[in-house]
């Protein structure tokens, strides 16, 4: 199955040249010219679902280490290298199975250069697969950086009133993060005098030096994760980003910085983490508290998600860090769920944003009269987010915390209050938005999700409860993996 | 060493001299054909080009010429860039009632003139290669004379590039007054073990001179004048090959010569280095006209690859040559667009001309799109790789803290280059653009494909041909 991993990434890539094919031979405003793009669009990311789903029942679980893997030599001693491990491949699914989500979401949603839009998206999804796959460390940087751009021009051009600001925002406070951690990059290139990642997992620096590049890679980490105090560019991204664009940074973008914790900070740098597990943990609290206030006072339904998204990252960063089995175990499987959860989420709001064109709560109430599809739907996943049994959410919750409380007691404790906070918040703006009477006239006509949105939605709602009762299937994939790293760590900080 | 074997190691100078004087003589007698005359000089250039490339390597008269694995390396990119901007602007003068033959025989001189800087080792033809390629690029400025911007800039550039002549000439003299010879390789002897402060005071002055060709902060001050006043595909000419020749100019000296004061020079070229990336970021900020803009970004870059060849090793001249290379494809791409694009006749040149360009003009928005971010850094466009070498060199030799002072610089200049962007494709088009001109739209897109992707499979060769190109200039 050699080849797999770059056919995979850059099948949206075909995606792209066909796109720009038709643009050659047809106006781009014209009607048939935009509807033929949105399905080489969609025909394209369910191809490369398809792919990642053929690659995960061809792979391994019960090997730890890289499968896949792909390698040739470039210039300057680098390489092209891809793999992916037990951690990654979920990753990958994750990014594969929310694009075509996005498509079909946006197909009504994107009326003007709906080319450029489905060229961006699908350029976004090759450098997101990218990111999850490349196993040479200035490769993962090319995907990550990368992203930017589609990103910053999807938010800046199909986004909300203040999209200018929001795109700049987002691409600035991104980049300079990054461009800490190409300092680091370089110097550890220079130190272990390889790119590739799995050498530069077992490398051994110094620990002094270690502080420095943990706090560099932490740089770009933590602001694309987003941990407080650096998360506040992610409310603006969010509200001005279209719905699918959100979807995206919800789902995948933000999952990068917790990857990229996994992958380097933790192995490449262990006594340097263990040194920073308090910040980290003190960060994480603040976060699960604080933002979830926040998150109660905002009169923006889109607003409010993004906060509460950061609060998750929160438990995510907490897991992680905690060093143990359940900690890292949780921490992946909560960014999943939080991947299908919060996509869920902004695609709810998406649903009465295109009808109504507000995301304010106080505008509506009492939808549940006129949407009765709509109002199961988004109480689905209201539960999910606020880590109910029998969804995805309470897994990943459930696991971290455990994994955090063998760490600290009292993080874990704090961070206990964070699942009731969620609860409150996302109840009442359910109860606001859906329950009640209607007042608002310019509701009285608002209609129930047409054949169009159940398909978006259904697969959805099949993950969250899937993953809400069946954990082993996530389980068994990244078992050997996380087993692997979290023995590694653990023999490194001589735990 | 006999006068024939020196002529041996000088056929891209021969080639250049005799063709520009052939097709002055031709330009004189037959002026209407000097559309021919500028093709007829592409020709030229390219053989100077290919004669680089297979001459054998060696030295002539008396060491003043050294044609070496770097001084063809950069020989051959700089004739090459040379000859793109010969079609740029002959056509673009021509549209505009010039049809002066001069225009391609000057970009010959100025060749010829650089390529004297690559090889030049001693200080009488280090000398002589700044100022003959100076002189052209003078009278290049001011070429299109009915312009008074233009004479203007031509004028600022010849007084400020009269002074930093003299600066040259001054520290030249001193050099030689205490180190006893003009040659490099016997500076190289007597400053062995520690240079005298006589020769270290003449090298500062030697420094400041070749930081104001480069137009290094804070030697910068007539770049943004001259490239705003100067036409355009002229800036595209100088704000790409005279930097590469200046710099490779600087290695030799410093590498052949003075590499027994490298801690010393070291520290004025991070200096040096580090006020340029800042000058550049903080300064570009304020701009409203591209030219200008890019004026202060080539000086944020000049300073990126000062600090490469701060690193004082092959590693650190190597990533200096990489990053020379792939930035002049940038600027000159850069400057292709802008001479191509009109609005209504008029030059667009602001920043706010370029509103909604994507819409006007796909194909140039997507190069000029592609130039900014390249020059921004961001991978996977040229900009960026070039950005890894030179970082990569500097880390290498220590520098750890400026490289991560001059990364944080670049995301200052970001900023700038992310406007542009979002001019081109967020704003709406205040009204259709003219049919751009044919040549600087096939350079521009051409260019911009470089950047990305040919780029990534283009370094596979530059590099080995970069790293033996650096081990030429003496330092370890």
């Amino acid at each position: 199955m050699t080849g797999i991993l770059s056919l995979t990434t850059f099948a949206p890539i075909l995606g792209v040249v066909a796109i720009l094919i038709l643009r050659l031979f047809g106006r781009s405003e014209d009607p048939k010219t935009m509807g033929a793009a949105k399905w080489i669009a969609l025909v394209t990311t369910l191809a490369t679902f398809a792919l990642s789903v053929l690659m995960l029942t061809r792979f391994d679980p019960n090997v730890a280490g890289f499968q896949f893997v792909e390698d040739a030599p470039w210039f300057a001693g680098l390489h092209y290298r891809m793999g992916v491990d037990g951690i990654s491949v979920l990753f990958v699914l994750l990014t594969t199975f929310l694009m075509p989500l996005c498509i079909v979401a946006s197909w009504k949603a994107i009326g003007v250069r709906v080319l450029e839009y489905m060229i961006a998206f699908l350029m976004l999804e090759t450098l997101m697969i990218g990111v999850f796959t490349a196993l040479d460390i200035i490769l993962f940087y090319v995907f990550f950086e990368f992203g930017l751009i589609p990103m910053f021009l999807i938010i800046g051009i199909w986004g909300g009133q203040r999209r200018v600001y929001a795109a700049f925002k987002f691409f600035l406070y991104t980049l300079l993060g990054s461009v800490l951690m190409l300092a680091a990059i370089l110097a550890m290139i220079q130190i272990a005098g390889t790119s590739s990642i799995p050498a530069l997992m077992v490398y051994k620096f110094d620990p002094g030096l270690q502080t420095w590049l943990w706090l560099a890679f932490f740089a770009s980490f933590a602001v694309k994760m987003p941990m407080w105090p650096v998360h506040t560019w992610l409310p603006d991204a969010h509200v001005e980003a279209p719905t699918a664009g959100s979807v995206i940074l919800a789902g995948v973008l933000l999952k990068m910085g917790g990857y990229g914790f996994l992958r380097f900070s933790l192995p490449m740098f262990p006594q340097a983490s263990q040194l920073f597990t308090p910040l980290i943990f003190a960060l994480s609290v603040i976060a699960v508290i604080y933002t979830s206030l926040v998150a109660f006072r905002q009169v923006d339904i889109k607003k409010l998600i993004a906060y509460s998204s950061v609060a998750h990252m929160g438990l995510v960063t907490m897991g992680i860090f905690s060093g143990n089995l359940q900690g890292e175990q949780g921490a992946i499987y909560q960014m999943l769920s939080h991947g299908v959860i919060s996509g869920a989420l902004f695609l709810c709001v998406g649903v009465i944003y295109d009808r109504m064109h507000t995301r304010e709560i106080a505008f509506y109430g009492g939808l549940v009269n006129r949407m009765p599809i709509y109002a199961a739907v988004f109480m689905l996943f209201t539960m999910g987010n606020v880590g109910l049994p029998g969804t995805s959410g309470f897994v990943g919750e459930i696991l971290s915390m455990t994994g955090t409380y063998g760490a600290s007691t009292w993080t874990a404790i704090l961070a206990a209050t964070g699942v009731i906070l969620s609860a409150v918040y996302m109840l009442t703006v359910y109860r606001r938005v859906v329950f009640g009477e209607i007042v608002n006239q310019k509701l009285a006509a608002i209609t129930d999700l047409d054949w169009r949105e159940v398909v978006i939605f259904a697969p959805l709602m099949v993950a969250t409860l899937v993953m809400g009762v069946a954990p082993s299937l996530v389980f068994n994939v990244t078992q050997a993996s996380v087993d692997h790293l979290t023995a590694a760590y653990r023999a490194a900080i001589g735990g | 060493m006999s006068f024939s074997a020196g002529l041996a190691v000088a056929y891209p100078e021969l080639i250049l001299a005799v063709g520009a004087l052939a097709l002055l003589v031709w330009g004189a007698f037959a002026p209407k054909t000097s559309a021919l005359v500028g093709w007829a000089s592409v020709l030229v250039l390219l053989g100077a080009a290919v004669a680089a490339a297979v001459q054998p390597f060696g030295s002539g008269f008396a060491g003043g010429l050294v044609f070496d694995a770097g001084a063809a390396f950069a020989k051959v990119a700089i004739y090459l860039a040379s000859a793109v901007c010969v079609p740029l602007g002959q056509r673009w003068f021509a549209r505009r009632g010039v049809t002066n033959f001069e225009f391609p025989i000057l970009i010959l001189i100025a060749a010829l003139g650089m390529g004297m800087m690559a090889s030049s080792g001693d200080l009488i033809s280090l000398y002589v290669g700044v100022e003959l390629h100076s002189l052209a690029l003078y009278v290049l400025a001011a070429m299109y004379r009915d312009d008074a911007r233009a004479s203007e800039a031509g004028l600022k550039y010849f007084v400020l590039g009269a002074l930093s002549s003299g600066l040259l000439l001054y520290g030249a003299s001193l050099i030689y007054g205490f180190a006893g010879s003009v040659v490099f390789s016997d500076i190289a002897v007597a400053v062995k073990g520690g240079a005298h402060v006589g020769v270290l005071f003449g090298l500062i002055f030697l420094i400041c001179g070749l930081a104001f060709k480069v137009s290094a902060a804070p030697f910068h001050m007539w770049t943004p004048d001259v490239y705003e006043g100067a036409p355009t595909p002229v800036v595209a000419f100088f704000a790409a090959a005279p930097k590469l020749a200046a710099m490779v100019l600087f290695a030799r000296a410093l590498g052949q010569g003075f590499a027994g004061a490298a801690p010393q020079w070291q520290e004025v070229l991070v200096a040096l280095g580090l006020i340029s990336v800042a000058v550049g970021a903080f300064a570009g900020l304020a701009q409203k006209n591209l030219k200008r803009l890019w004026a202060y970004s080539s000086i944020a870059n000049v300073g990126y690859a000062l600090l490469g060849l701060a690193s004082g090793d092959a590693q650190g001249v190597q990533a200096m040559l990489v990053f020379m290379v792939l930035y002049m494809i940038d600027v000159t791409g850069f400057f292709a667009c802008l001479a191509a694009l009109s609005r209504q006749g008029r030059a667009m040149e602001t920043i706010d001309d370029m509103a909604g360009l994507i819409k006007e003009q796909p194909g140039l928005a997507l190069a000029m799109t592609a130039f900014s971010l390249s020059a921004l850094g961001l991978p996977p466009f040229s900009g960026f790789w070039a950005k890894v070498y030179v970082f990569k060199a500097a880390i290498h030799a220590g520098l750890g803290p400026a490289a991560v002072a001059g990364l944080v610089g670049s995301v200052v200049a970001a900023f700038y280059y992310l406007r542009l962007v979002k001019v081109i494709w967020f704003d709406a088009a205040p009204g259709a653009t003219d049919r751009p001109a044919p040549e600087a739209r096939i350079i521009a897109v051409a260019l911009a494909l470089f950047t990305f992707p040919v780029v990534m499979g283009a370094l596979y060769w530059i590099d080995p041909l970069a790293a033996t190109a650096a081990r030429a200039f003496g330092l370890a």
